[in-house]
């Protein structure tokens, strides 16, 4: 691949998902988009580049979907998952006593395991949660793994990782070949196709936003704004939960709690 | 370093079992069926078992339900390492004293996180 389609490349990943792709990332395209290159009957990434040279936008819609993808698993880090149980939730349960109303956004869900996670928190803390009206909103650029999450199939390997066995039977069942996450955990997450780069105008406010290992993907001024609107949504006492090592560049005058 | 006895009867399974355990600092005792696992276990308890189902001689459900009666028995983590993987077996397994399940095949990450679920080792990320 010459420098000239790799910049070509990192200017489209970057102007439609904020992906900032370094010099040294060529093997990331090489690895990843193999799958896409099959999926449109091209040789490779040289014919790749010819078809978003075209503007063919089914291409270039796999090629961001490809290369935006991130690992995720159940419970991932564990830690975040113990503050809202233990930290979080008692001290939100609290304070919405009141309108018995709770809004969680997962940014960037992915298979939906994070959201998934969550859920299944609130399952086994279902008593303190009667007659409360839960919402968990899971989003991602992605239109397929979205189609993946809702379906709520997950692979032998999935299922094992960072998901404890006690859980997984309870909250799962074996369905043709995969293990199913079960249709009252499914129907407690919406999912929704959302680019962090657009606006989130008529999205509502939320009590949690969950923008985990999503924002190192992006540049400084990229991951400011998105920071700074994802804060407009969120109340005084709301929290905003980061990745581990996601450093928030939002001023101490910002008032949401940073987890 | 932590003891982990690897007990299954396949030779194949114990030696990657062994390869993955012991970068992950522990130190491996093998056993090719549950009694000779509880022979083991009553000369020196383990720190954690990874445990097969099915094998010759005595099972990995007798052993596991043989080893929660012996003295000390109730100390080590066990982890079962099965093909089994009907909800029933992996209840009855729970039942029986099972602290965590890995349904094969299995790979470094699996092992990991199930032994980082029971406390065994720390996530490496």
């Amino acid at each position: 691949m010459t420098p000239t389609d790799f910049d070509f490349v990192a200017q489209l990943l970057k102007r439609r998902s904020g992906l900032v792709l370094g010099g040294d990332k060529l093997y990331l395209l090489e690895s990843r988009l193999g799958s896409v290159a099959r999926k449109h009957g091209l040789a490779g990434l040289a014919a790749i580049v010819f078809k978003l040279k075209a503007g063919d936008e089914p291409v270039a819609r796999d090629v961001t979907d490809a290369m935006t993808a991130k690992e995720t698993f159940f419970f991932r880090d564990k830690t975040p998952f113990q503050d809202f149980e233990n930290l979080v939730l008692p001290a939100l349960l609290k304070a919405r006593a009141g309108s018995k109303r709770l809004r969680i956004w997962c940014a960037g869900a992915s298979t939906g395991q994070e959201p998934y996670s969550l859920a299944m928190i609130l399952r086994e803390k279902q008593a303190l949660v009667n007659g409360w009206r839960v919402e968990i909103v899971g989003s991602d650029l992605s239109g397929e793994v979205l189609t993946r999450a809702k379906t709520g199939f997950f692979s032998h390997f999935e299922v094992q990782r960072g998901l404890p066995i006690r859980l997984m039977v309870k909250y799962f069942a074996k369905e043709r070949g995969q293990w199913r996450i079960n249709g009252d955990v499914r129907s407690m997450v919406e999912y929704r196709q959302i680019n962090l780069l657009d606006s989130f105008v008529g999205l509502g406010n939320f009590d949690i936003i969950y923008c985990r290992n999503v924002l190192s993907a992006f540049d400084e001024a990229t991951k400011r704004s998105v920071l700074e609107r994802l804060a407009q949504l969120l109340p005084g006492d709301g929290y905003l939960v980061l990745g581990a090592g996601e450093a928030s560049p939002l001023s101490a005058a910002q008032k949401a709690n940073v987890a | 370093m932590k003891h982990c006895l690897v007990v299954d009867d396949s030779r194949v399974v114990r030696k990657v079992a062994r390869k993955i355990l012991e970068e992950l600092n522990f130190e491996i005792s093998e056993a090719e069926d549950g009694q000779i696992a509880l022979s083991a276990c009553r000369g020196a308890m383990p720190d954690a078992v990874l445990l097969d189902w099915n094998m010759p001689n005595m099972s990995g459900i007798e052993f596991l339900r043989a080893l929660r009666r012996e003295s000390g028995g109730e100390k080590p983590v066990v982890v079962f390492c099965t093909t089994e993987s009907d909800v029933s077996f992996i209840t009855e397994a729970l039942d029986a004293g099972a602290n965590e399940y890995i349904m094969k095949p299995f790979d470094r990450e699996i092992i990991e996180s199930k032994f980082a679920e029971v406390g065994l080792v720390e996530l490496s990320r």
